[in-house]
């Protein structure tokens, strides 16, 4: 598996010891098995080295490290995402950042922070927390997920509906690009001047450099917070809830679906108040201002109704609220109790057509003889059916795959999306031709060049493979004008 | 470059046949990761093979014949403190604890070691754990050897030097033992009042040569909360220790003799107050799952084994609670709160106390270090998180630290004389008895 000679291995291990010391580099074959995969087992990739730099002046010697040896290179933060992006699909090094997780300033008066890339998300609303602040993107998984690749995957969450994905959230960043030069893109002001590379930067899946000081606002926690838990007998019915609540002009912070196989899931992981033999329920929130919050919740408590809820009710008190949320948040992972593997898909689709959708992704699946389960930001259109499946049966690894090809083909049909806030990495990568022309993706890689030309900054990765039947852009060539030195890249 | 090939969906079928009972275990792990930010190892290293989620996959590897067992996968699996933390977060349910138990049984068998070793682990586990008198002559011995000023003079000629490195370890680590705590308790303790229940009381090994005072003080707990108490004498060592160090046979011949000595005894509750061994009774049933004569009855064991706190929260003791003027804050042993899910009664007990104040500690719930014979076995590692935890500790401003096993205790008491702080580390039981005397008194 290894590409390296015993003796070019052992060069580069010195190098790289030289730069982040003795006990900062993994090289043993056991060690790196652990890093093969992320947060999904279907792709497995070996590296040549895991190295822990702690500073970006470490990160950044590692990457000039690697543009001189003509090394690939991907940064990792907690390996939690669930599309194969931080695999080192081509080798070489797999930067961690997990010793990177300082949150270096907070300025309480300007509402923002700056942190390393492998602070843990959810670290840091526990900081600020005390002096009432929060840092408002929550993906599921941000227990444990960290900043940085929250920045590559312009992450989401349940709250995204009201505040916005990880790009509304960030002011600025330090980068090293992919030739070890290390910049600043954005600062601390809230409208910076000339093209927002902020912007063009996250959601770039660790394509454009690595991040190694982050800007992020953050947020005054709301006044008052309401969480409504509305209960169906039939998940058509809960889909039609979800478009008469926004057609009502209420905007909740959260507007989630989770479906039975989940709670039944959830509700064995953690007991978390879930009704067990609900076909579906949606976990509503609303935040704000105390004065009308109750109205509010009337208002939306009468939509679920009139769509035909069973059941309507709020959380008591924070204890209540903080179960249900758990129960949302774990969903994932307590596939484990009901199935081996799972694999998620992360489509995204126009609200209204929830119920079609739905459906037919129930078809797809049980056409393959599988199960699914649904948690989802319903309120966003965001769907993450999970289809469940068993490795060790022959077989069973390819049908889950072509499922999730023909629901995202749905998805894409319906003039949505294949990608809500997963990423496309390795994953989803011959899947960009659903959505993309080909003069669309060769304008794409003309900007990926402009960042990473030599592509050793995680390369293999978003763009389609040459098995697809999709050729990618043609190479950049320079142009013209640039040629005669008028204009240059950059 | 060639690494495309490894790019395949993952090869099938598994093959687990190599390490007793781990296949369930491993399949149960989904990989989603959200256990790392609560692993101290992963926490203090960021190095994957030293969280939950790697240390699975390590075990699944081995199972699978993918990998052999290495020095650096001995390190990385021995690194693990077995605190369960991962296990309160996991929502897949992986039975954590299970597997690293079977995966360190497996280094065992492996690799026993030199004869040193061997020795040493014979005269720690065969010889002294299981013998209640043997092990309370060494104590005695270790009174002397600290009290005599032998120790001083042992540690300032660097006599210790010439040992090998865990057993200098061992010398560094030995708690100031407590003066011996007032004698052995009687194996019959009527209730205080009318008879509620009878209850059989475990005194531990460690517990009973260090901490005798600790175990007067429960005992006179559940005598107040109308129960008799039996404390039968043979009952020996629970086989914890055993079972994290790997030593499975032992262990299990252990839990067979707990099991025939407290079925004699015919007791309705089986009272613990050392977490470790509270855990590790609990799980019987599963020790002993392939043993045809004992793995029912040791399931029925099981099913009547509490913690005192969960215990006495059930059925409080009867009586005044005196005023006890004291700020405290609570240390969550983990094989309490991880191992057991007992996590509100030793609060809910302790604010009941008048006058007593108490202050949540930053990361209660995380490991201080001790972990069974971890901090001797790991020494660098045991000392970084008794770092952290005497940092929290001290950010509390409390006078004292409750906590509810032996381990916890020697190691925290060690964090803060070391850091010069006069911060008391008491047992919930101590406390508790302590507060009742003061509501008895005039009582008569």
């Amino acid at each position: 598996m290894a590409t390296l000679t015993e003796s070019r291995k052992n060069t580069l291990r010195r190098a790289i010891q030289a730069i982040v010391g003795k006990s900062a580099v993994v090289s043993d074959p056991e060690e790196l098995l652990v890093y093969e995969s992320d947060g999904l087992t279907l792709f497995r990739a070996l590296a040549d080295f895991v190295v822990f730099p702690t500073s970006t002046e470490q990160v950044a010697a590692l990457v000039r490290l690697a543009n001189q040896e003509g090394l690939p290179f991907v940064a990792r933060g907690a390996g939690t995402g669930l599309s194969g992006g931080c695999l080192p699909a081509e080798g070489g090094l797999v930067i961690s950042l997990s010793r990177m997780t300082r949150i270096v300033e907070v300025d309480y008066d300007n509402q923002l922070a700056v942190v390393e890339p492998g602070l843990v998300n959810l670290h840091l609303s526990w900081a600020v927390g005390p002096r009432g602040y929060y840092y408002a993107p929550d993906p599921s998984s941000q227990q444990a997920c960290t900043i940085g690749g929250n920045i590559a995957n312009n992450s989401g969450g349940p709250h995204t509906l009201k505040y916005g994905v990880t790009t509304n959230h960030v002011l600025g960043l330090e980068v090293v690009l992919p030739d070890g030069e290390v910049v600043w893109l954005g600062g601390k002001m809230r409208d910076p001047q000339g093209y927002d590379l902020v912007g063009i930067f996250v959601g770039s899946e660790g394509t454009f450099g690595i991040a190694t000081k982050i800007v992020v606002r953050l947020l005054r926690k709301p006044q008052a917070v309401k969480t409504i838990l509305a209960v169906f007998d039939e998940i058509e019915k809960a889909s039609e809830a979800v478009s008469a609540i926004i057609g009502r002009g209420l905007v909740p912070a959260a507007l989630e679906m989770i479906d039975q196989v989940t709670i039944q899931a959830v509700e064995d992981a953690f007991g978390c108040g879930y009704p067990r033999d609900a076909a579906a329920a949606l976990l509503i929130e609303l935040d704000g201002l105390a004065a009308g919050i109750d109205a509010q919740a009337e208002r939306v408590g009468a939509a679920c109704v009139e769509a035909g809820a069973r059941e309507v009710r709020t959380a008591k008190d924070e204890a209540e609220r903080q179960l249900l949320w758990k129960g949302r948040k774990s969903a994932f992972g307590a596939y484990g109790r009901v199935s081996p593997a799972y694999l998620v898909m992360d489509g995204v689709i126009p609200r209204t057509k929830l119920p079609y959708v739905l459906r037919r992704v129930n078809e797809i699946v049980a056409a393959a003889n599988l199960r699914v389960g649904n948690v989802f930001h319903a309120g966003d259109g965001n769907l993450h059916p999970n289809i469940l499946y068993d490795p060790r049966r022959p077989g069973e690894e390819e049908r889950v795959v072509q499922a999730g090809a023909e629901i995202l083909k749905v998805c894409a049909e319906v003039g949505g999306s294949i990608s809500g806030e997963h990423g496309i990495g390795l994953e989803k990568m011959d899947y960009m031709p659903f959505i993309f022309s080909p003069a669309d993706l060769a304008t794409m890689h003309r900007v990926k060049e402009a960042f990473n030309p030599r592509g050793l900054c995680n390369p293999g990765k978003i763009f389609p493979t040459k098995k697809s039947c999709v050729e990618v852009g043609p190479a950049y060539r320079a142009h013209p004008i640039e040629e005669q030195g008028l204009a240059q890249r950059f | 470059m060639a690494h495309a090939s490894t790019l395949e969906p993952l090869a099938s079928p598994h093959r687990l046949t190599m390490l007793e009972g781990v296949d369930e275990g491993v399949n149960t792990c989904v990989h989603c990761g959200l256990c790392l930010s609560y692993c101290p190892t992963y926490s203090e290293l960021g190095t994957e093979m030293d969280s939950p989620r790697g240390r699975i996959f390590l075990i699944a590897s081995l199972a699978e014949g993918r990998i052999a067992l290495t020095d650096s996968v001995v390190s990385h699996l021995s690194l693990c403190l077995d605190c369960r933390a991962c296990e309160s977060v996991c929502p897949s349910g992986v039975p954590y604890g299970r597997l690293i138990e079977a995966a360190k049984a497996e280094i065992e068998r492996q690799r026993p070691g030199g004869p040193l070793r061997r020795l040493f682990r014979w005269v720690n586990f065969d010889l002294l754990l299981p013998r209640p008198r043997l092990l309370g002559l060494a104590a005695s011995a270790l009174r002397l050897y600290q009290r005599s000023g032998l120790q001083r003079l042992v540690r300032a000629t660097g006599l210790l030097r010439l040992l090998p490195g865990t057993l200098s370890a061992w010398e560094a680590l030995l708690p100031e033992l407590p003066p011996w705590g007032g004698g052995t308790l009687p194996e019959h303790v009527p209730a205080r009042g009318a008879v509620r229940a009878r209850v059989g009381f475990v005194e531990g090994c460690v517990q009973r040569v260090v901490f005798g005072a600790h175990n007067q003080a429960s005992v006179r707990l559940l005598a107040r909360s109308g129960a008799e108490v039996r404390i039968p004498r043979e009952a020996a060592c629970c086989g914890a220790l055993h079972a994290h160090a790997g030593e499975r046979q032992r262990a299990r011949a252990l839990a067979r003799k707990m099991i025939e000595v407290f079925e004699r005894a015919s007791v309705e509750a089986i009272i613990v107050n050392a977490a470790g061994c509270g855990a590790h009774m609990k799980a019987y049933g599963h020790l002993l799952r392939d043993d045809a004569v004992y793995h029912a009855r040791a399931e029925r064991f099981a099913a009547k084994v509490r913690d005192l706190s969960e215990y006495l929260a059930q059925r409080p003791p009867v009586g005044a609670l005196g005023r006890l003027p004291l700020t405290v804050t609570y240390h969550d042993p983990c094989h309490l709160v991880h191992g057991q899910k007992v996590r509100v009664q030793a609060r809910q007990l302790l604010q009941a106390v008048p006058g007593l104040q108490l202050v949540e500690l930053k990361e209660a719930d995380w490991c201080c270090g001790s972990a069974g014979i971890y901090n001797l076995t790991q020494p660098e590692m045991a000392g970084r998180l008794l770092e952290r935890k005497v940092n929290h500790l001290l950010a509390t401003g409390a006078e004292a630290v409750v906590t509810a096993n032996p381990g916890c205790i020697i190691q925290l008491a060690l964090g803060l004389r070391a850091r010069g702080s006069a911060m008391k580390v008491l047992h919930l039981g101590e406390v508790l008895d302590e507060a009742y005397r003061r509501g008895g008194v005039g009582e008569g």
